[in-house]
């Protein structure tokens, strides 16, 4: 049974929570996250879920606090936004490197400094080399879809691996949706029993973790995580398609828009996307050849797939909301770019940095780089290939 | 391909993992599946001076076994039994702590000369 | 009290193998505190980085007889207080049937620097969970830098005695007072030179209903400098001298475990150290008048606290 309801992307993912219902939480307030940690303490409160809640004293100690749940044999869950994952950061490795399937989401922000609460996306991609999975999402209903999802991803026998779900702050996190939940207990057969396959609390095999590694086993077991983020490739997309049939809804590891015959091409994650897909059926409308690819995991990075979905495009406008300071552009251009560059085929990529501390992205915005990408297309030159939508100049 | 989390071979000891061992054949993120394996790795070898009991004096009262940092005090029935050479670091402590003076800390180069003599004595 | 009799037939649960420099102190200390668990008791125990975790842990190898887990430094507490969370929720749900005991070990630096703020949060929020600092007073596992441990006057590799400044010029933070302030069940100071009191103080930590802390005086060989073997000696005097009384703090009512029937000057805890050996130079006179007085100072603060008479020993 499905429930069309109207929800705010952060209750969305609450009720995600309540319905998957953790053995353990550990969180710490952060806007714009700290409404799902609420709304799951009233769950805890209320009798509506069996977790215990573990209200730590900052972040570093929700994420550690988290993977000694999860070493434990439970499933733990935390959640955070920007300075609370910088904070978290440290432990976030570890939580990958020793395996741990914890599933948290992350409501993006920008990260100090200066400070600032809204959205963009610097706060993920601070842990973007950690070894975590992470999905994002372009509206409240993806955000739940991937919560749930996550939790049988993260758990897999050829993963076992950290999953963030990101969705923007304020623009998905606070805004009210139209979205449609399932009903519990087919969340709760999708998601199934926990069965760790190593756990402090086994009494018949306690097991020593987080042992120190030298140089003769270290890198052989950096390679495991490696090998683990090439399997979640696969089983992020069988998972997908296994959550489609009891939802409807279709996910992979990208999201390919109008892209069969297009010309131009724009690459966005989360609500950015829907912006563009907006834009996109205009100019459509209008008889341009365009499509929208919106990456939904960024790590592992889907390059295969992206490389196969822009193979017949002429130009590529990579929108990052983050930045690098490597004044090389943004994080996911220089992914994109390098998952292109054994087509040969001579597609121009060109790098927008947009809605940093939460500017919004406007359509004229969006329309703008659909001209700009024409452009480069009729003169064949890229110049200037890292931009500032918007900036002040 | 995925590694193996729980490595079939580290049932028996830990020995069973070893440095030439690729990705897959290591445990899953370094966990170790043998509680209290370190018992089979030897730091006897580090000592310089090692404890030599003397029965006669020994009053049994433990008190070596209560200071060793090494837990290289093997007691049987409440009683002493015998250093645990294999992971004794020679480190004096059971012999400073003793009160009826029971255990003598020599050198491991003078028991070494004592060995050999013995030998050409043979 | 048991006798070491009964005890040498305990199940040991930190063997030999591990890889701590001879002589020690943790390893006197660890086997100490998880001797007081029966036989038929689990327990998982959770490190901070430093000393102890690197050398019982080397890969394939662990040095510990039960579940361990060490996360990074500043987190034990906050870590074990997450296995002890699950632990409640799976009883609760009734997906878990053993009993189980938590106890994380943090050195000094892990525990009055680095994880004080994770220790604070683990003993506010209750968890039923025994947290023990070993304190060699300095960061021993990176070199020997100053801790908040390290007292005053201590050669360290961050606070040399130089001729200009002479060793640590701060006194040490008085942790188990401030642990004390969480008003949790129990708190305790004590040291290995009087194993009965380890022990009865490590049954009482697992066994009240909440957070437990303990604090262990552990020498440290290399760090302190001082003859190896004679640990046990140097131990008693630091608890003669009053630099490391004994006390427990139950339900918020401190008591003294141990009263020096006469004045020991710190001296004699200093002199065998060659941590303090600029001490006993001549112009550093002052430094040593201070770290008596420091002494003298924790001393009577200690007996207030503990409703006595605030007066030094007879000299």
């Amino acid at each position: 049974m499905k429930n069309k309801v109207a929800l705010t992307g952060n209750e969305a993912v609450a009720q995600a929570m309540r319905q998957i219902n953790p053995d353990v939480v550990a969180a710490y307030p952060i806007t714009p996250s700290t409404e799902v940690v609420q709304m799951f303490s009233s769950f805890v409160a209320n009798g509506k879920v069996d977790t215990e809640f573990v209200t730590v004293e900052s972040e570093h100690s929700a994420m550690s606090a988290t993977m000694g749940a999860s070493a434990a044999g439970a499933r733990a869950m935390t959640c955070t936004s920007s300075q609370g994952l910088a904070y978290m950061f440290e432990v976030v490795y570890i939580a990958a490197s020793m395996r741990l399937p914890i599933v948290f989401p992350v409501a993006n922000r920008a990260l100090s400094g200066p400070i600032n609460i809204h959205c963009d996306h610097s706060d993920a991609m601070g842990i973007k080399q950690a070894g975590v999975i992470q999905l994002f999402s372009e509206n409240a209903q993806e955000a739940y879809d991937n919560m749930i999802q996550a939790i049988r991803i993260a758990e897999h026998p050829d993963v076992q691996l950290p999953v963030s779900v990101n969705y923007d702050g304020f623009i998905t996190s606070h805004a009210l949706d139209v979205l449609e939940i399932l009903d519990d207990e087919t969340v709760k057969n999708f998601i199934g029993v926990y069965k760790p396959r190593e756990a402090l609390l086994n009494v018949n095999e306690p097991v020593s973790m987080g042992s120190f590694d030298m140089y003769d086993y270290y890198f052989e077991h950096k390679y495991q995580q490696v090998a683990a983020m090439e399997a979640a490739k696969r089983v992020i997309e069988e998972v997908g398609k296994e959550y489609a049939k009891i939802s409807g809804r279709n996910y992979g590891l990208v999201d390919a828009y109008k892209l069969d015959d297009a010309d131009m091409a724009v690459v966005v994650m989360n609500s950015a996307a829907g912006s563009s897909k907006g834009v996109c059926d205009e100019l459509r409308a209008k008889g341009l050849k365009v499509g929208v690819l919106k990456p939904r995991a960024f790590r592992p990075f889907p390059h295969e797939a992206i490389a196969d979905a822009l193979k017949g495009v002429k130009a590529v406008a990579v929108l990052d909301r983050a930045e690098t300071f490597s004044t090389l552009g943004g994080p996911m251009f220089a992914d994109v770019r390098n998952s292109l560059y054994d087509l040969k085929n001579d597609i121009k990529v060109v790098n927008y940095v947009y809605g940093l501390g939460g500017r919004d992205l406007r359509l004229e915005d969006v329309e703008q780089i659909y001209s700009d990408l024409d452009d480069i297309i009729k003169t064949g030159k890229v110049d200037n290939f890292v931009r500032y939508l918007g900036l002040r100049e | 391909m995925t590694p193996s989390d729980k490595n079939l071979s580290q049932c028996c000891s830990s020995k069973c993992i070893s440095p030439d061992m690729n990705w897959k054949e290591l445990t899953k993120a370094g966990n170790i599946y043998t509680p209290g394996n370190a018992s089979t790795y030897e730091t006897g070898d580090w000592r310089t001076i090692r404890p030599v009991w003397d029965e006669e004096r020994c009053i049994h009262c433990l008190i070596c076994w209560r200071y060793c940092p090494d837990a290289s005090i093997i007691s049987t029935g409440g009683k002493f039994d015998s250093f645990d050479y294999k992971h004794c670091k020679g480190c004096g402590i059971c012999a400073n702590v003793c009160p009826a003076h029971a255990i003598e800390m020599i050198s491991e180069d003078e028991i070494e000369k004592q060995k050999e003599a013995q030998k050409d004595e043979e | 009290m048991a006798t070491l009799k009964e005890l040498a037939q305990v199940e040991e649960r930190f063997v030999g193998g591990h890889r701590l420099c001879a002589g020690c102190g943790h390893g006197i200390s660890v086997r100490m505190v998880l001797n007081a668990l029966e036989n038929d008791e689990n327990v998982v125990v959770g490190c901070a980085t430093g000393c102890l975790e690197v050398a019982s842990t080397i890969y394939p190898y662990t040095a510990w007889n039960c579940s361990f887990i060490h996360n990074a430094f500043e987190n034990a507490a906050a870590t074990i207080s997450g296995v002890e969370a699950a632990y409640r929720s799976l009883k609760k749900q009734g997906k878990l049937k053993d009993d189980f005991k938590f106890v994380a070990f943090g050195g000094d630096g892990g525990t009055y620097d680095i994880g004080l703020q994770s220790l604070s949060g683990a003993m506010e929020r209750g968890h039923k969970m025994v947290y023990v600092c070993l304190d060699n007073g300095a960061y021993m596992n990176t070199g020997i830098q100053r801790s908040s441990a390290t007292p005053i006057g201590a050669d360290t590799t961050t606070s040399p005695a130089g001729k200009v400044i002479p060793g640590k010029q701060q006194p040490r933070k008085d942790l188990a007072a401030l642990i004390a302030a969480h008003n949790i069940p129990y708190v305790a100071q004590t040291a290995i030179s009087n194993w009965q009191d380890v022990h009865k103080k490590a049954k009482k930590a697992f066994e009240v209903d909440g957070p437990a802390f303990i604090n262990i005086l552990s020498p440290c060989p290399r760090g302190w400098r001082y003859n190896t073997p004679d640990i046990v000696d140097l131990v008693k005097k630091a608890v003669e001298t009053r630099f490391w009384p004994l006390y427990e703090v139950e339900d918020g009512k401190w008591k003294l475990n141990s009263k020096p029937k006469k004045y020991v000057s710190v001296e004699e805890f200093l002199k065998p150290q060659g941590r303090f050996k600029h001490v006993f130079a001549p112009g550093n006179e002052d430094l040593l008048k201070r770290i008596q007085e420091e002494v003298d100072k924790q001393w009577l603060a200690l007996l207030e606290r503990c409703g006595e008479e605030p007066e030094l020993p007879p000299r």
